[in-house]
């Protein structure tokens, strides 16, 4: 292979893939990610936009223009991710540092039923049935990034939930980047296993201690099994000069449920890809979201799921607040395959745009084999409306604070599904801060 | 005491717009006025263009309150002057908890006039004696503002707004025809409860109807942008039995 047809940057991870650590894989994962690189280098990063529908609206020529180092060995402090992270010391809480899991910075509760601990020691002690669920869900589809994390993957968070257990305090798992100089690139890995009957909430945040460049690629599996219920929260707040581009991939079994909320304020560039199968009758999955993006960020929701058996429903609703020159796409896919009749599927995508540099590329789309189906769909993208605002104005509130009363309005059903209280009050915060600065880049007022 | 002089006003950044042409009025303290006007004589643009309006320009003449020009005030700025808008058609904010908002504003006009902020229990304690007063349902005024509100909730929630912030100047655009009797008279009584020596109204209206329970010291008759007739509570009556026939051009030429 020459230069010239290689795919993009695959060289500059090439080093790093294999300097990486690989003496602690037991062989079957050893040998995952072995295929896993292969599917990488083939594919390389996707700075291909035309003809490439995942990537048609996002430019990632920046993170294959840059070069990352590949460096687990970062510390943080305590109270540097108290300080960053939601936080609650009821919670399960595991940190993990640039990809490695850390047992000093977590917060490890005695709960009975569920374990929540490192993604290594469950690869070599073989926890329950990690063998045949890892990257199972993130490997049915050929893409870069999942292939990326796995070729990498030795470490990260393991969470499993026995049958039968109804868990009270949430988990929560907390992925750092430590602060470096260095531009670095991590690949953050959790797997999740719920076991039947049993409920969990389930919190991943992702935040970053440094202010330089840093690459972040993480992957979730999440499994469901019969009758589980799991509240799942995503909280995403790297730093602005940051890439993160996650996948998150769902199976649900009969009639269990994936409810999932997520934040979404940070990065460069930034992409929350997550797929939902809904692989038995009866499974029931709501995947909301918030988006707020200022400066020159971009911020990618690549929804879908899969109605793959009968009697299933989902539910895809975000809202984006944008400003400044920031562009953000929502893509909401909904496959209802052939057998999957009584299927109930709705989506949704509002968007508020702040100035005239913004933009939002919404593409909602249904996909539909069988006849028996309930669906909908729609995306919006309107400005402030200046009726709304002159009767705020008439009560004596300036243009400005009627505008962040109107943007918080805007934001608040989405806010209020973070239900913990600790979670609700960071989620709060945070939202309440990015404000004033998506304000202060707004040029635009009324629909024209 | 609010005065109005020689007001144009048009549509802004659209030629020949005119709408205002030309209406003088003067409003003393404790006084109630009533506007009357057929469809499309300005009633709604003057109340609009009173509060500021962005979609208007004034081209000529001058809004004083006390003595003091408003004409190139901003909204809020206007409101902390004490003049207040009961709109017809309230925006429906969703998110937004009436609570919250009006703290907000009753917070902006305290530090605009350089009083003191209420404290949040205080004003909790004010806001929850208004609610009770106006008769509004209180789980409603938890949730969003105006969303998912009757015609007449929402007339009840520009009354709470009216009773919170004790505007000295109130004007209330009530000029749709379609407003039912229940939302009329939870104008009225508005009204009414705040009517005082120190507070005047200016209440826009296309029927007598809203007249038969709140008796105006002063009744204006808007054609085509002026004031054509101004005269005392009778006058409501005269156009609820003859219409605006004769103050129209048309009907001029004719008869």
């Amino acid at each position: 292979m020459t230069l010239a047809t290689s795919p993009a940057a695959v060289e500059k991870f090439s080093s790093a893939y294999a300097n990486a650590d690989q003496a602690k894989s037991p062989a079957w994962l050893s040998d995952t990610r072995k295929k896993a690189w292969s599917i990488f280098s083939e594919l390389g990063i996707p700075v291909k936009r035309r003809g490439n529908e995942l990537w048609k609206y996002t430019n990632l020529a920046p993170v294959a223009e840059s070069n990352f180092e590949y460096d687990v060995s970062g510390s943080v402090s305590i109270d540097q991710v108290r300080s960053t992270s939601p936080w609650d010391y009821t919670w399960n809480i595991a940190v993990v540092v640039d990809g490695r899991f850390n047992a000093d910075l977590s917060n490890l509760t005695e709960d009975v039923g569920v374990s929540v601990g490192s993604l290594s020691d469950a690869f070599s002690s073989g926890s329950g049935d990690i063998e045949s669920q890892f990257a199972s869900l993130a490997g049915r589809e050929e893409y870069a990034f999942t292939a990326l994390n796995t070729a990498f993957a030795s470490d990260g968070a393991y969470v499993a939930v026995a049958p039968g257990v109804n868990l009270v305090n949430p988990v929560q798992v907390i992925f750092v980047t430590s602060d470096s100089v260095q531009s670095r690139a991590s690949y953050p890995r959790l797997l999740v296993d719920v076991g039947s009957d049993s409920s969990i909430t389930l919190i991943e945040t992702y935040v970053n201690l440094s202010p330089s460049r840093q690459l972040s690629v993480p992957v979730t599996e999440i499994f469901a099994a019969r009758d589980a219920a799991v509240r799942h929260y995503r909280i995403q707040m790297e730093n602005e000069n940051s890439f993160h581009l996650a996948t998150t991939r769902v199976a649900q079994m009969e009639d269990s449920e994936f409810t999932s909320t997520s934040f979404a304020v940070g990065s460069s560039i930034a992409r929350n890809d997550i797929h939902t199968s809904l692989d038995a009758p009866g499974a029931v999955c709501t995947l909301h979201g918030l988006y707020m993006t200022s400066g020159q960020q971009q911020q990618d929701q690549e929804i879908s799921t899969t109605h793959a058996k009968p009697s299933c429903t989902s539910d895809q609703f975000y809202k984006g607040i944008l400003s400044g020159n920031s562009r953000a796409a929502f893509s909401g896919k909904v496959v209802v395959k052939r057998d999957a009749q009584k299927s109930d599927a709705t989506q949704k995508d509002l968007n508020l745009l702040l100035s005239r540099g913004a933009r939002i590329d919404a593409k909602p789309s249904l996909e539909i084999y069988a006849d028996d189906v309930v669906a909908a769909h729609g995306a919006t993208a309107g400005h402030v409306d200046s009726d709304t605002l002159f009767y705020l104005q008439s009560r004596g509130v300036d243009e400005e604070a009627a505008k962040a009363i109107l943007i918080r309005g805007f934001a608040e059903e989405m806010i209020d599904e973070f239900e913990p209280e600790s979670l609700n009050t960071f989620v709060e915060r945070v939202a309440s801060e990015r404000i004033p600065v998506l304000l202060a880049e707004s040029d635009t007022i009324g629909t024209t | 005491m609010l005065e109005i002089q020689n007001l144009h006003a048009s549509v802004l950044d659209i030629e020949n717009s005119e709408i205002l042409k030309g209406v003088d009025l003067k409003v003393n303290k404790g006084e109630v006025h009533a506007i009357m006007g057929p469809n499309g004589s300005g009633k709604s643009t003057l109340a609009n263009v009173l509060m500021g309006r962005p979609d208007y320009e004034i081209t000529d003449g001058d809004i004083l309150v006390d003595g003091e020009s408003i004409a190139e005030l901003r909204p809020d700025q206007r409101a902390h002057l004490g003049l207040f808008l009961a709109f017809q058609y309230p925006a429906e904010i969703p998110g937004v908890r009436p609570w919250q908002f009006l703290k907000a504003a009753h917070d902006a006009k305290a530090e605009a006039r350089g009083e003191e902020k209420m404290s949040v229990r205080n004003f909790t304690k004010l806001f929850d004696e208004k609610v009770e007063a106006v008769g509004i349902n209180p789980d409603l005024v938890k949730r969003s503002l105006n969303e998912g509100f009757s015609g007449g909730e929402k007339k009840r929630n520009e009354m709470l707004q009216l009773e919170v912030l004790q505007p000295s100047m109130a004007i209330l655009d009530e000029t749709d025809s379609g407003l039912d009797v229940d939302a009329l008279r939870i104008v009225a009584e508005g009204v009414n409860s705040m009517r005082s020596p120190e507070r005047s109204f200016i209440v826009v209206t296309h029927y007598q109807r809203l007249l038969n329970y709140i008796t105006p010291d002063i009744v204006h008759i808007l054609v085509d942008g002026k004031i054509v007739q101004t005269g005392g509570p009778e006058l409501a009556l005269v156009v609820e039995k003859d219409g605006y026939r004769e103050y129209l051009p048309a009907a001029g030429a004719t008869g």
